[in-house]
């Protein structure tokens, strides 16, 4: 079964990601068995029938708006957002706005191009699932791969996972 | 200057141990070249022509004698006695080999340094005014703000994949002395009616491929909002900058693509969520900041020193240094002494591992113990007693840092160009060392008088070339090296744009080029008028009648 980072610990995952090729009109739905998440154009167009399956989720491309998932929040228990590339740092302030301005207390999972040396960031945005391509890592590799999560103990600047900045957190000493 | 407390060592450690894994992995083969690239390049490593070139960064261009003594040790141990100052006060090493990059990251740590972010698409290194807390014009002291950006952008979670590379520089006197125009975010301290601290905030200035200045996106922002307001720029930047095109990637293609009122409109919309945030600015962290940044234990001394007067009367040769490289201090009897890193037999910006030792153990006799680097390429002494300027001199000048021409025109900014960058198109030290020995007649230099030329071996403009008086860009015609001439370039309070003033020249022509552009300013200058006001006041033609013939300026009449 597929492995998922999900709050710190290495678990099973059987969430499918659903990607529409070029064929696949977003109104034709077929959903696979199981928990899934859908591509925002599938969301859209089928709202309704969606929206009280606590197996769906949604995944934003990179290019896509947190904005316009916003008013939908409240029927969702997660959002996906993909990293086409790691370079590409779009999902980070996506991530962040899902959490800080629209108040998302459901699972946030990084999908996509995701890399160990960005757990760490990731994190800090608000991710609290993360989930590396299928053989990108080895079971034990994805276990190793936990300690960069703790890369640095202790931040400078807030973020979501420390909505506080280090000078309002710590008396430094001048 | 700045003292780590236990906080700032911990996240230096940190990162020491985690590039040392990140290496290990990818010499392991478990990190592939694209997945180690940017992760290296964040550390501030490239790989180069011959080796890894490292990119230590110098906050602000501020460093401790034992933080120079480091860098000789390093230059010495790890690379081949040399070392490079960037035109972003930074210091770079060309020779050292990626496996043994984490010992020095731990050796630089000890001494309270790092290459964070000295590369990559993130946050680069806060610039400054490297005469900053010593300039007569200075109004407010940067280097705290600095110091307060820098930390909130270290590791910045949001901020570490932005669509293109991100500069900050911030100025506080009279004069620009950071090139803010020319930044990402420049940011201008200033006082509104009532007396307190805020920003001029300029947005999507920069050299490159597209040179464009800086543009005001708000002429007062508070100080306490400093951040949270630089926060609303970058998500802004970090969400709708162009990732498409790695030339269009920078702010200032959004600012320019959406307009600045219209960017304006959408940082402010997103500064509303952040404004009063956590990451508004305290009272308490700005003055703990601050008091890293006091003044030293200056002696009360006359305004002249006779003995100074005197050492000048009779030796010409110090005279002329004390002229050109001895600059005003706020404080009576003491001198800001520019070290030249211009000497000819030199590439610009270059110091040997001996060298940065003596300027250490100077700056401990004779400068509290600190060292400034420009984006000049010059290191600066700023705290000397007039008193003891002619022994400085005299150091400096045995050891090869005393080259009299701050300012002039051999004072070139200088990229290190084809012989070290895989990224440059052409050479650019061996124009600079041409265009040196031209010009070796001191009293020729000094009648030019003010002047700046810089050379960049590639649209990078690494070498600020698009904002030199005379500006030299390397091209590269049909796998030949050809270098483009702009003229009229300037930075600080009057940043220009340089214009390019017709085809491009062989390096052999470059000496040739410069002499007939000198020789024009000289035939056509005023009484008392810089090379750069003379360029501005008749324009380009009767430069490019110099350098060309009345051919150039027939053939586009023709056309027009």
């Amino acid at each position: 079964m597929p492995k998922l980072i999900k709050n710190g610990r290495v678990i099973d995952d059987a969430a499918q990601i659903l990607v529409l090729d070029e064929t696949q009109a977003p109104e034709a739905l077929s959903l696979p068995e199981g928990p899934v998440f859908v591509p925002l154009a599938v969301w859209q167009a089928h709202k309704g029938i969606l929206a009280d399956n606590k197996a769906i989720g949604v995944w934003l491309d990179s290019h896509e708006s947190v904005e316009d998932l916003a008013e939908d929040l409240d029927s969702l228990s997660a959002v996906a957002l993909n990293f086409p590339k790691f370079t590409d740092g779009r999902a980070y302030s996506g991530a962040a706005l899902l959490r800080t301005r629209y108040g998302f207390k459901g699972e946030i999972r990084a999908i996509g191009d995701v890399l160990r040396d960005q757990f760490f960031f990731m994190q800090r945005c608000g991710f609290d699932a993360i989930q590396p391509k299928t053989g990108k890592y080895s079971d034990a590799q994805l276990e190793e791969a936990l300690a960069s999560l703790k890369d640095f103990s202790t931040p400078y600047q807030a973020a979501v996972d420390q909505p506080e900045p280090l000078f309002r957190r710590a008396q430094r000493a001048a | 200057m700045y003292r780590y407390d236990s906080y700032d060592q911990k996240i230096v450690d940190e990162r020491v141990a985690q590039f040392r894994d990140q290496t290990r992995r990818y010499l392991a083969g478990e990190l592939t070249d694209d997945e180690f690239r940017p992760l290296r390049l964040q550390n501030g490593l490239y790989i180069q022509r011959h080796a890894p070139m490292l990119r230590v960064a110098v906050p602000y261009g501020l460093l401790s004698s034992t933080q120079v003594r480091t860098l000789a040790h390093i230059a010495r141990t790890h690379d081949k006695g040399y070392a490079h100052i960037t035109t972003r006060q930074n210091v770079q090493f060309n020779w050292p080999e990626l496996k043994v990059v984490p010992e020095i990251l731990a050796e630089l740590a000890k001494v309270e340094m790092h290459a964070i972010q000295t590369s990559g698409a993130c946050i680069r290194n806060i610039t400054s005014d490297p005469f900053a807390g010593v300039a007569g014009d200075e109004y407010i002291d940067p280097r705290p703000w600095c110091e307060v950006l820098r930390q909130w952008s270290t590791f910045h979670p949001e901020f570490a994949f932005l669509p293109r590379k991100f500069k900050i520089a911030v100025n506080g006197a009279n004069q620009d002395r950071a090139v803010i125009q020319c930044h990402d975010i420049g940011l201008e301290l200033k006082r509104d009616a009532a007396g307190e601290i805020g920003f001029r905030v300029l947005v999507g200035g920069g050299m490159g491929r597209t040179p464009i200045i800086g543009s005001e996106i708000t002429d007062f922002v508070p100080w306490q909002h400093i951040i949270t307001y630089c926060e609303a720029i970058l998500r802004v930047y970090n969400r709708y900058g162009r990732r498409d095109n790695l030339y269009k990637a920078r702010i200032k293609i959004l600012v320019k693509a959406l307009g600045v009122a219209e960017f304006k409109r959408q940082v402010e919309e997103e500064w509303a969520f952040g404004k009063g945030g956590p990451n508004t600015l305290t009272e308490a962290e700005v003055a703990r900041v601050a008091t890293h940044f006091t003044t030293p234990a200056y002696a009360q001394l006359p305004a002249e020193d006779a003995a100074y007067a005197a050492q000048r009367a009779a030796n010409p040769a110090f005279a002329a240094w004390a002229r050109r490289n001895v600059l005003a201090h706020k404080v009576p009897g003491y001198a800001i002494v520019v070290l030249s890193l211009k000497d000819p037999s030199r590439a610009p910006g270059d110091i040997t591992d001996a060298q940065l030792d003596q300027v250490a153990d100077w700056a401990d006799a004779y400068s509290f113990g600190e060292v400034r680097a420009t984006h000049e390429q010059n290191l600066v002494l700023a705290d000397v007693r007039q008193s003891d300027l002619f022994a400085v001199w005299e150091k400096a000048r045995a050891a090869g840092l005393a080259t009299p021409t701050f300012g002039l025109l051999t004072d070139i900014i200088c990229c290190p160009g084809g012989d070290f960058c895989a990224l440059a198109n052409a050479k650019s030290i061996p124009i600079a060392n041409a265009i040196q020995a031209r010009f070796d007649d001191l009293d020729y230099l000094y009648d030019i008088g003010d002047i700046e030329l810089n050379i960049s071996g590639c649209m990078n403009s690494c070498g600020h070339h698009h904002v030199g008086h005379i500006g030299i860009l390397g091209v590269d015609k049909n796998g030949s090296e050809w270098y483009q001439v702009s003229l009229g370039g300037s930075q600080g309070n009057d940043t220009s744009i340089g214009k390019v003033i017709g085809r491009s020249f062989a390096a052999a022509e470059m000496p040739d080029v410069i002499t007939n552009i000198i020789d024009v300013y000289r035939a056509q200058r005023l009484e008392g008028e810089r090379f750069i006001e003379t360029v501005r006041r008749i324009g380009l033609d009767p430069f490019k009648i110099g350098v060309y013939g009345d051919a150039a300026i027939i053939e586009r009449k023709q056309h027009a």
